[in-house]
């Protein structure tokens, strides 16, 4: 690579202000300066983060135990699948550097396939993402609960499956009689987060009151979260007492106190911050991943027609390989403060 | 058009086959590593608990490793470590001496409004 020793350059050029004291092209020096400046805002919002975090210490929630689901296959894999998008996303930075590598060659061919490769590989982790979002929004079947005494606790153990709803008081679109067997979940958990469930029936919308045939949860615990009068941070609350605790509070018919998913306001897995913090950073991260995906592929249209191969030089794809290597860089840290530590 | 008053500096990174045969091979040893230092920490992240007695030096050992794979994904990836000592320091330590500061002073001030909220109630 060390090209420019040998170059014969006059003193006038020399001097002139015409050769860089980096020996790199202006295009190339103003993308590390733009990367410099972009890490130092991803460096800000991982540092506020970590701020955040040394303020609510032993109750801020662990990566391992929010971020336990795969795709089609349930819970119960702890960062499995969002170790799997850190592999997707190295193995794109990979391919991006191989078609650096081929245009170094001037090898057409070898840019336009290992484009390709990195623009599926995008395609690929910004699809994970949105699944990883609609998972943390939807949450769990139990939801976090305020206790009696104002604690916050999670909930972890086995859901019992909800067979059906026996209307027992019509309302406006439901008779007496019917037995209600589509969209049991979500109706419960949104009746549930109202206080709409009350001693085993629940109000739905058409103000009908019906009967909840659904077998019983077992194997409950209550994790504290955050104090109340009684409970200390991180105590568990076990066996029978926890499942008297959990279904008193559910059949209480008292609104806001489960809590299921996340938004900006709450989520069921700790602090308000942890979810503008979980939405902000990797939304962040997400957007960069994108635009990354569309610059690769506006740059891709241009190998193919022929502009780079026409210039002499393929630095354009080095410039959005810079590009692309610097959302795996950040990526890397996200997965490490964010999942990890 | 020809500019006899520019120095093409983007033709210096040519290289032969021969060359990038070789650079090929660097790219994947580098791919190799990073991935075993994922799994690594993924496994070690799933068996040890963040309340064991064991876990700073897990949480050391996680950041530790974090900038070992930065330091590969810049240097050799973004072709850092190839570029000019000029360059190379004018991005590394201007970005290091502001981030060790922003990290330093926001985790001990993050730690004292804490203790400060716990003691006198938010």
């Amino acid at each position: 690579m060390a090209g420019h020793a040998t170059k014969e350059i006059d003193a006038k050029t020399l001097w002139g202000g015409k050769i860089s004291p980096f020996s790199t092209s202006y295009g190339k020096l103003m993308m590390w300066f733009f990367l410099v400046s972009d890490a130092l805002t991803f460096g800000g919002l991982l540092v506020s983060y970590g701020f955040t975090r040394h303020d609510y210490l032993g109750s801020w929630p662990i990566g391992e135990e929010t971020f336990n689901s795969m795709p089609f296959l349930g819970s119960g894999y702890p960062l499995l699948y969002v170790a799997l998008m850190t592999f997707i996303l190295i193995v794109s930075s990979v391919t991006m550097v191989l078609a650096v590598e081929a245009g170094h060659r001037m090898d057409k061919k070898g840019v336009i396939k290992w484009m390709i490769a990195t623009i599926i590989g995008g395609f690929f982790f910004v699809g994970s993402q949105a699944w990883e979002w609609s998972h943390f929004i939807h949450g769990s079947k139990f939801g976090k609960v305020e206790l009696a005494d104002g604690s916050l606790a999670i909930v972890k153990g086995t859901f019992g499956e909800i067979e059906n709803f026996r209307v027992e008081e019509a309302g406006s679109h439901h008779k007496k009689g019917d037995v209600i067997t589509e969209d049991l979940m979500h109706e419960y958990q949104h009746a549930v987060a109202l206080g709409h469930v009350e001693n085993g029936f629940i109000h739905l919308h058409d103000g009908s009151k019906a009967k909840i045939a659904k077998k019983a949860n077992e194997d409950l615990q209550l994790v504290v979260k955050e104090k109340g009068g009684k409970y200390a941070i991180g105590s568990v609350i076990e066996g029978d007492e926890a499942i008297a605790m959990y279904e008193g509070i559910v059949n209480s018919g008292e609104a806001g106190r489960v809590v299921y998913g996340a938004n900006l306001q709450q989520n069921e897995y700790g602090p308000q911050q942890y979810g503008q913090f979980f939405f902000f950073i990797t939304g962040f991260h997400g957007f960069h991943v994108f635009s990354g995906v569309i610059i690769n592929i506006i740059i891709l249209f241009g190998v193919l027609r022929g502009v780079y191969h026409k210039r002499g030089h393929y630095e354009m794809v080095e410039k959005t390989g810079l590009y692309w290597h610097f959302v795996d860089l950040v990526w890397v840290f996200v997965f490490t403060f964010f999942y990890l530590v | 058009m020809e500019r006899d008053d520019i120095i093409e500096y983007s033709l210096d990174a040519h290289h032969s086959e021969e060359a990038g045969v070789k650079i090929r091979k660097k790219i994947i040893f580098v791919t190799v590593l990073l991935t075993v230092i994922t799994i690594v920490e993924v496994v070690l992240g799933a068996l040890i608990k963040q309340d064991s007695a064991a876990w700073p030096v897990v949480k050391w050992s996680f950041i530790i490793m974090t900038l070992f794979k930065a330091g590969y994904i810049v240097l050799v990836f973004m072709h850092l470590g190839d570029e000019r000592k000029a360059l190379k320091y004018s991005i590394l330590v201007p970005y290091f001496i502001f981030i060790i500061y922003l990290i330093f002073i926001l985790l001990v001030e993050g730690t004292a409004v804490g203790e400060t909220l716990r003691i006198y109630g938010s």
